[in-house]
């Protein structure tokens, strides 16, 4: 539903615009063109049912407004993968909702041209209005290539523009060109339509262009062989790997906490103002809490992606993938999908943003689904407190702390989880023998500025836009489910965790968390657990300040001791160890996340995957913590 | 097969196998291991797979299961 706004805005006002489609392969800049054209004006989306990413810009060319859409990279027109179906369908004017393009403009690498020829070939015989740009244009001389681009447009048909791209050379003939598509000069006669017929074109076209390819890059050559050395490039490998998982933890967890100090100080001024009412606690701890929820994640978001676009801009992130393959190649996926996993040991949320470099979709989905089983920083606190409840501090197994033990094995099994999953889902329902996997190997390049920042915003956009708002109408939801109906004739002698503990106790969320008691109870949970676990939906961690509540802890936010006293309804403790590393084994697999499920909704294009996910989830946490808690309990701990 | 070569050696494309399915033999052709193009064998991944090939000015992987795919003559 979302994406028909996206589609409305940027049609609205652009309903008499013309519409120009760039059509490029991959690798062949036609992104970082399509930024310097439109800037930070894009609209990005999905095309309607498909896990394909959509963006489109608007180009002001002197009073006139021309629409560019951004098609994906494609090798051809005869698709193979669904991201190819949508650029022929778009091309065709097949595509439900996008209207065929007016003009067409071509990028080709200009130091890969004898390949893409090819598809320059296919494009002219669609015989709309096409102009084709090459980029790279100083890399061709610097390498030692040439070619003549007057004879090229002569050979062609077409007009030809020769562009840098980063450097915006080449920029403003092409946009002055793009005002008057109706004057391009077209071909005479049409490519043929034969693969090898079209191939002998191609040689032709180049022929008559006198176009010499370039020699192989001597630089990158040199910088291969040390960060593609068995020994070297897997010891650099594992550096920027390492670097790349501190930045995230230690250098966006001081602004998390920053963000949440000065959303709390605003919460409390608020609250302050109008004085424990429920306007003000709505306000203060709904609104003003979820927007912090939502919040929170944008310095981790920002700094993934300021580092997987400058990887990748620079040319490493292929680099990587190259290496990883054989490794991600036994869970059914392959090496791009690596850097997704990895990122959601700190938090599936940016982990699921960065699978967008999986050129599958099949890939795409396998990793969406499976990454949230990764152990996430949020579950932290979680364990934290389980595993202080269930083994003592100075307790040691084979000379190692048993807490740490204890906690390294809750890593490895959501690590474990996730790649089994991807291997079953990748074996099963997202097999596809389809697509070989194939990656080029771009040169060396210096990263484009330009391309970072616009990488950067339009991640943050995307996530504030929406998934922002699931996850701030959630917490909003459950705010209102902890904290009504007001008791405040009830609680008006009781000390303030008292209180506190009598309105959970008596709220909507209670009325769930018995509810839902006949399902919960096999793991051992008793309904005030099933309160903290409903809290927890908001953000794991919130499970521990939620137990802290129910068990009216003096300190709700260290609520160990409250909980080692706690007892069920009939006079029994309820954290016996069982049922402790029930919900251990609970949260190493349940989707415990509405922050994850809103991100894979937006990232799948649909609510399919998303209930798929946490279904099969529950169902193998509840599965899990039951046999869990029975082996526990057999065992006598 | 493009598969049998070594690091450093190269060898003419004579086309993918009979036995290629259809859409990986019109992948490979697109991304220009198509008769009588050059190529020539980067290196190997640490771990023995994928290879890097370069072919029609890219370097490109692939794994040993496509590269066993495509036809060549030394």
């Amino acid at each position: 539903m979302t994406n028909c706004h996206d589609d409305t805005a940027a049609t609205a006002d652009l309903t008499q615009a013309r519409r120009i489609a760039l059509v490029g392969s991959p690798n062949a800049g036609k992104t970082s063109l399509f930024n310097q054209l439109t800037g930070l004006r894009a609209k990005t989306g999905n095309y309607p049912g498909v896990t394909v990413g959509r963006s489109v810009g608007v180009l002001s060319v002197g009073a006139a407004q021309v629409a560019i859409e951004d098609l994906p990279g494609t090798y051809s027109l005869d698709p193979i993968s669904p991201d190819e179906q949508v650029v022929a369908d778009a091309l065709a004017g097949a595509l439900p909702g996008v209207d065929r393009p007016d003009a067409v403009v071509l990028v080709a690498d200009a130091t890969t041209l004898r390949r893409s020829i090819t598809l320059v070939g296919q494009v002219l015989r669609l015989d709309l209005p096409a102009v084709l740009v090459l980029t790279m244009t100083d890399e061709l001389p610097a390498r030692r290539g040439s070619i003549d681009l007057d004879a090229l447009a002569i050979a062609l048909g077409v007009p030809v523009v020769a562009v840098i791209a980063n450097r915006g050379v080449g920029i403003e003939a092409l946009r002055t060109l793009l005002g008057s598509p109706d004057i391009w000069s077209r071909p005479a006669v049409l490519p043929p339509p034969e693969a090898d017929a079209l191939d002998a074109w191609g040689t032709s076209v180049l022929a008559a262009a006198e176009y010499a390819a370039p020699q192989p890059d001597l630089r990158t050559g040199r910088i291969d062989a040390v960060i593609l050395h068995p020994i070297w490039g897997l010891a650099v490998f594992f550096a920027v790997m390492f670097v790349f998982f501190q930045v995230i933890f230690t250098v966006a967890a001081p602004l998390q906490d920053r963000i949440a100090a000065g959303l709390d100080w605003l919460g409390s001024q608020v609250d302050g103002h109008l004085g424990g009412t429920v306007l003000g606690g709505v306000l203060g701890d709904g609104v003003i809490g979820g927007v912090g929820t939502v919040l929170q994640f944008l310095p981790q978001i920002i700094l993934l992606f300021l580092m997987i676009a400058l990887l990748e801009n620079v040319g490493y992130m292929s680099r990587a993938a190259f290496l990883m393959d054989r490794v991600m190649a036994r869970t059914g996926l392959e090496g791009r999908a690596f850097v997704a996993m990895l990122s959601s040991f700190a938090c599936a949320v940016p982990g699921i943003m960065a699978t967008r470099t999986l050129p599958s979709s099949r890939d795409r989905i396998a990793t969406v689904i499976s990454a949230p089983l990764m152990t996430c920083s949020a579950r932290l606190p979680v364990y934290t407190l389980l595993v202080g409840l269930l083994v003592e501090p100075q307790r040691r197994w084979w000379g190692l702390s048993a807490q740490g033990v204890t906690m390294f094995l809750l890593y490895l099994g959501g690590g474990t989880a996730a790649l089994l999953a991807a291997a079953l889902f990748k074996s099963t329902i997202l097999r596809s023998d389809l697509l070989p996997f194939t990656m080029e190997l771009p040169p060396y390049r210096f990263p484009s500025p330009t391309a970072i920042l616009v990488a950067i915003w339009d991640a943050a956009k995307i996530f504030l836009r929406k998934a922002g708002t699931v996850i701030l109408a959630t917490s909003l939801v459950l705010w209102i489910l902890m904290n009504l109906p007001t008791r405040g004739a009830e609680t008006a002698q009781l000390s303030p965790p008292e209180a506190a503990a009598y309105v959970l106790d008596h709220s909507y969320a209670a009325g769930i968390g018995r509810a839902i008691e006949p399902v919960f109870a096999p793991m051992g949970f008793d309904w005030r657990t099933n309160i903290a676990l409903v809290g927890s939906l908001s953000a794991r961690e919130v499970f521990v300040s939620t137990l802290g509540q129910v068990s009216a802890a003096t300190n709700p936010s260290s609520p160990h001791q409250a909980l080692v006293a706690m007892t069920d309804d009939h006079g029994q403790r309820v954290f016996t160890a069982p049922t402790v590393i029930a919900l251990m084994v609970y949260f190493m697999f349940a989707l415990q996340c509405m922050s994850t499920v809103a991100v894979m909704r937006r990232e799948t294009n649909s609510w399919r995957w998303p209930a798929f996910a946490f279904g099969y989830m529950f169902v193998l946490a509840w599965v899990a913590a039951v046999a869990a808690r029975a082996i526990a309990s057999g065992v006598g701990a | 097969m493009l598969a049998d070569l070594a690091p450093g050696q190269q060898a003419t494309i004579t086309g993918a196998a009979s036995h290629a399915p259809p859409a990986v033999a019109s992948r490979l052709r697109q991304l220009g291991f198509r008769a009588t193009a050059r190529v020539e064998v980067i290196r190997r991944a640490p771990l023995g797979d994928p290879t890097i090939y370069r072919v029609l000015d890219t370097e490109l992987c692939l794994r040993r299961r496509e590269a066993e795919l495509i036809e060549i003559r030394r």
